[in-house]
């Protein structure tokens, strides 16, 4: 374990700046304090990914991030503008895009108005031609209910509607919970391929054997701190402290 | 025959209002969570705006079709930034109640100015007189209320169940901090749905100040029955509280015609009814 903020950052990859820095994030539901601290660094191009057990925090960061949890302190630096007043629908047109763990796809809208739904916050989304390309699923669904899809066709949809936005910061929330295999390969080549079209992702996962296959660097969370980081290549050197992190 | 027929328009106009009235009801309860006890009161107030429109400013009823709504909307939008936007996340009963202070405040001032009899607001000289159509005699002014609010009714309809604006209207009911997440200003368009929904009732007044002329509780007598409307409808449709709208409407001047004692009692009958059988109403979700 390592005590401090920079400490814990791994050196930097081979990619870009700083898009990303959170310092002694703090968040509540309410009463209840749920992070104590946290402190992470995305830099751009990167795949980072949150690992952690169950009610670790991993979700509540990204809502902070994205400025839905109603009381949170200490500073989230996007772009080296300090979001952490901000509103969110104004961090969204920032260049921030959500995926949600519960996925969020809108019952009373059609495949397509769920796909259309996020404006386009600046230009250099990703066209719809590639969309389908990467997701043909949807294409063969446009006019059926959102929830009417199946598990990984909501997910797919869920991640198609916010690359359209022009967004290049993405936070994916466990997108691939309770998802078939075949469909967990998909999602990964998905994240590839973004990564390559040079898409900043901040990933939260619980399945790391999936993570070890996208991710660049990884932080550990537990009771709302980040306790330990480490880079991909320092995966293997880390797994007996991540099983015990991890609890598997 | 001629009775029935005239028991069928007089219901089919009712139906216009019930409609207008129930579908802004249904908009506003979908994105604020609020139950309008205000909307008597603004709807009086459309009528009212359209009068001052003519008799102080010389503008005529097409004009009011239009400004009204837009001026009693825009009352609606300040009062939804100023005091509704605070009880996001209560109750339904805070909803309530403030809506309904509101409503006995406004009604309260306009009878202290006006007292409780009806000024008259005479019907527009393009719509005047009547056609006979044969089976019946139609005057002009009730075929136009009854088309117009059709055609209102379903170009709201459109708007929100077939627009880009719409889909926003429609995810932001199911999950706003989502939405707004996304980038929407979502306490701006909730601030505009508001202002949509008072508009409707608005335009609703202006379109009866001809027929029933324009008085400090012609929204107070009116509105119990559209509660009655909406609870049958259920709020969670905007095409079922059209539908209900209109059909209750018919179905009470039918009342009048076969049973005319009942045709009071029939709107809140059926509605015990609906809520015996469905107590989210017939097309609505539970709140
Ligand atoms: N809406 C909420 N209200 C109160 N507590 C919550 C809420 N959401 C999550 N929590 C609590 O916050 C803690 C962290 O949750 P979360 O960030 O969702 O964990 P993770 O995503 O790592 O599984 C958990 O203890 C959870 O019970
Ligand atoms: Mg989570």
């Amino acid at each position: 374990m390592v005590e401090t903020a920079t400490a814990q950052a791994p050196a930097k990859t081979a990619s870009g700046g700083n898009i990303l820095q959170v310092r002694n994030l703090e968040a509540w539901y309410g009463e209840s304090h749920i992070l104590h601290g946290i402190n992470f660094d995305v830099n751009a191009g990167e795949v980072v990914t949150l690992l952690g057990r169950n009610g670790a925090g991993k979700t509540t960061t990204l809502k902070s991030i994205m400025g839905i949890i109603g009381k949170r302190t200490g500073s989230v630096k996007f772009n080296n503008q300090d979001i952490i007043r901000t509103t969110s629908d104004k961090i969204a047109r920032m260049g921030i895009a959500f995926c949600p763990e519960e996925r969020g796809i809108f019952s009373s809208l059609d495949v397509r108005e769920n796909l259309m739904l996020p404006p386009v916050v600046r230009p250099g989304g990703l066209p719809l031609e590639q969309i389908f390309d990467l997701f043909p699923n949807l294409k063969e669904r446009l006019n059926s209910q959102g929830t009417k899809l199946s598990g990984g066709e909501q997910q797919m949809l869920a991640i198609a509607r916010i690359l359209r936005t022009g967004a290049n910061f993405l936070m994916l929330d466990e997108p691939t919970e309770g998802l078939a295999p075949v469909i967990i390969q998909q999602i990964g080549h998905t994240i590839a391929r973004l990564k390559k079209e040079g898409f900043t992702i901040l990933l939260v996962e619980q399945n790391f054997r999936f993570a070890s296959t996208v991710a660049d660097r990884y932080y550990v969370v537990e009771h709302g701190k980040i306790i330990d980081g480490f880079s991909n290549a320092e995966l293997a050197a880390n797994m007996d402290k991540l099983h015990t992190y991890l609890g598997v | 025959m001629q009775a029935l027929y005239a028991q069928l328009l007089v219901g089919l106009i009712n139906g216009s209002f019930y409609a207008l009235l129930s579908l802004g009801l249904a908009v506003i309860f979908g994105m604020l969570n609020i139950i309008n006890f205000a909307h008597g009161a603004v709807y009086m107030m459309g009528a009212f705006a359209a009068y001052f429109l003519l008799n102080l400013g010389g503008i005529n009823y097409w004009w009011a079709l239009l400004l009204a709504p837009i001026i009693v909307g825009i009352f609606g939008m300040i009062l939804e930034r100023t005091m509704l936007q605070w009880l996001t996340g209560l109750d339904h009963l805070y909803g309530l109640l403030l809506t309904f202070g509101i409503a006995l405040i406004v009604q309260g001032v306009f009878q202290n100015y006006f007292g409780s009899s009806g000024l008259p607001y005479a019907i527009p000289d393009q719509l005047k007189g009547g056609m006979n159509l044969g089976f019946m005699f139609l005057p002009v002014y009730r075929g136009w209320v009854v088309i117009f609010s059709l055609v209102v009714c379903i170009a709201t309809w459109f708007l929100i169940e077939k627009t880009r604006l719409g889909a926003y209207l429609r995810a932001a009911t199911e999950n706003p901090t989502l939405v707004r997440a996304f980038g929407v200003n979502v306490p701006r368009m909730i601030t505009l749905t508001y202002g949509l929904g008072v508009g409707l009732a608005a335009l609703a007044g202006v379109l009866s100040a001809p027929i029933n002329q324009v008085r400090p509780l012609m929204g107070a007598d009116l509105i119990i029955v559209v509660f009655a409307v909406v609870v049958i409808g259920g709020m969670g449709s905007i095409m079922g509280s059209i539908i209900t709208g209109f059909a209750l409407g018919v179905i009470e001047g039918m009342t009048k015609y076969f049973y005319p004692e009942a045709s009071n009692t029939v709107v809140f009958v059926l509605m015990v009814l609906v809520l015996l059988v469905k107590p989210t109403g017939l097309t609505g979700r539970a709140a």
